[in-house]
């Protein structure tokens, strides 16, 4: 093997800026679908609580469909599928404003809400029920007690699945590029494409998102032990995919 | 809706895309099944290195993990798509450059779970081998790894579901893969709705098969 290092193109020339639009692209994408994510992952577990049948098989329907498949097909879905069957002036609309951006939006926030859903409710159904009766029994109404007893262990239940489930958002937001949305992976490629030093661009684009996780995960590593119930095992991050 | 281009190029996405036979190499179950044996085995390695006593062994291991679980698996292709035929001096097919970069990458998930399913096999299990006199390998070949591997199978399973659908992300260095297949169909036909809308439906069937399975092993196994 005989490949010419050259670490300088990184700072030289646009590659910096390169880099550093990419990152933050990557970050606002990452935002935006992780809010959409978390929001249709309560709709979904709500839903899913239903007294009303036809509610529920939506929302099951949703969960198993959208996970179950893969994110590469969703983003080509929703860029070049949807797109056309918009009424005329959405379609403009959409196109005159980044298309590429809102069809990953979707993309990664409808994926991730069905897993999400899935992080919420395994949260939830971790309470045992004599909690519940145990509050009710020590005289608090049934909203008291989901408000001060249920939903702030259910919280911090969820703390370490919610985490690993970001990070894998944040993580997948890279399958955008395939969109040719800017995010960082796609910048790291460009430099790629305009210096040819594929190994010091793959290095520098390689480093940030490991930054980026190793910061995020450590951040709330230490959320989950400031806010750990006692007497209860926690810790670990949970599965992928 | 114009559900004649699903039938019309049928034979193209399920025998080509799908299975891999055809003019093209390729193939989504093609590229899955071995990279969901290979990934196993080197997880077996990465997971046991995981719990080497001696840090020379444990600490590579556990870089190991912590790198490819925070980097992207799309990142993780293209490295192996530059690195590959530079190291080995040779043009390397896409489904060798796949196929490492997905064995790579899912051996560090899979070394957790294989980690997880033996830390929980209970320890007075070792002591009673040991005191019944097995030696170190024989206690782990007899005693812990088949309850440990029952333990694991359903997130085996569920990390295998996974690595089923990532092989989508092949198709991005131009592997003929269902995805890719559904790409080429559209580039000539133009019907992007119901091709992507059939190919998440036959993604789905087959995910869908297998976790409903994971499920029923999990009541079938009971909690150890």
């Amino acid at each position: 093997m005989s490949y010419q290092f050259n670490w300088s193109v990184l700072w030289s020339g646009q590659s910096g800026q390169w880099l550093l639009s990419g990152l933050l692209l990557t970050l606002e994408l990452s935002a935006a679908a992780w809010l959409l994510a978390v929001t249709l992952g309560i709709a979904a577990g709500a839903l899913r609580t239903m007294p009303w049948k036809p509610l529920r098989a939506l929302a099951t329907f949703y969960v198993e469909f959208f996970r179950n498949v893969p994110l590469l097909v969703w983003m080509f879905f929703w860029y070049f599928g949807v797109p056309p069957l918009l009424p005329r002036g959405a379609q403009d609309w959409v196109f005159a404003h980044g298309l590429e951006l809102w069809a990953a939006v979707c993309a990664l926030g409808v994926y991730s809400g069905a897993r999400f859903s899935e992080v919420l409710r395994s949260g939830i159904q971790s309470i045992p029920r004599t909690l519940l009766e145990a509050s009710v029994a020590s005289g608090l109404t049934v909203t008291q007690a989901y408000r001060y007893v249920l939903l702030p262990i259910a919280l911090r239940i969820i703390i370490p699945p919610a985490t690993s489930e970001s990070l894998n958002l944040l993580k997948n937001s890279s399958v955008a590029l395939t969109i040719s949305v800017a995010e960082l992976t796609f910048q790291t490629r460009q430099i790629e494409t305009y210096t040819a030093k594929a190994i010091e661009a793959l290095t520098a684009g390689t480093l940030i998102y490991l930054v980026l996780c190793v910061t995020v995960a450590s951040l709330m590593g230490w959320v989950e032990r400031r806010t750990a119930i006692p007497g209860l095992i926690t810790g670990g991050r949970g599965k992928r995919g | 809706m114009d559900l004649g281009v699903i039938w019309r190029n049928l034979p193209f996405l399920l025998v080509q895309g799908f299975l891999g036979f055809g003019t093209f190499v390729g193939g989504t179950l093609r590229l899955a099944i071995p990279a969901i044996v290979l990934g196993f085995l080197l997880g077996i390695f990465i997971g046991l290195g995981r719990l080497a006593p001696q840090a020379w062994i444990r600490l590579p291991a556990t870089l190991y993990v912590e790198f490819f679980r925070g980097v992207p698996l799309v990142m993780v292709i293209f490295w192996m798509w530059f690195i590959m035929p530079m190291v080995l001096q040779t043009a390397i097919p896409e489904f060798g450059v796949a196929l490492v970069a997905f064995v790579v990458f899912e051996a560090a998930y899979l070394g957790e779970i294989v980690r997880a399913g033996i830390q929980s096999v209970p320890r007075g299990q070792v002591e009673a081998a040991t005191a019944v006199g097995l030696t170190g390998p024989q206690t782990m070949r007899h005693v812990v790894l088949p309850q440990a591997l029952k333990n694991m199978i359903p997130s085996l399973v569920t990390q295998f579901i996974v690595l089923f659908k990532d092989t989508s992300l092949a198709s991005i260095i131009g592997f003929m893969d269902l995805t890719k297949a559904a790409q080429v169909v559209n580039n000539r036909e133009i019907r992007p709705f119901e091709l992507y809308l059939f190919i998440a439906v036959v993604y789905w069937i087959c995910t869908y098969s297998m976790s409903r399975y994971a499920r029923s092993l999990e009541h079938r196994l009971g909690p150890a």
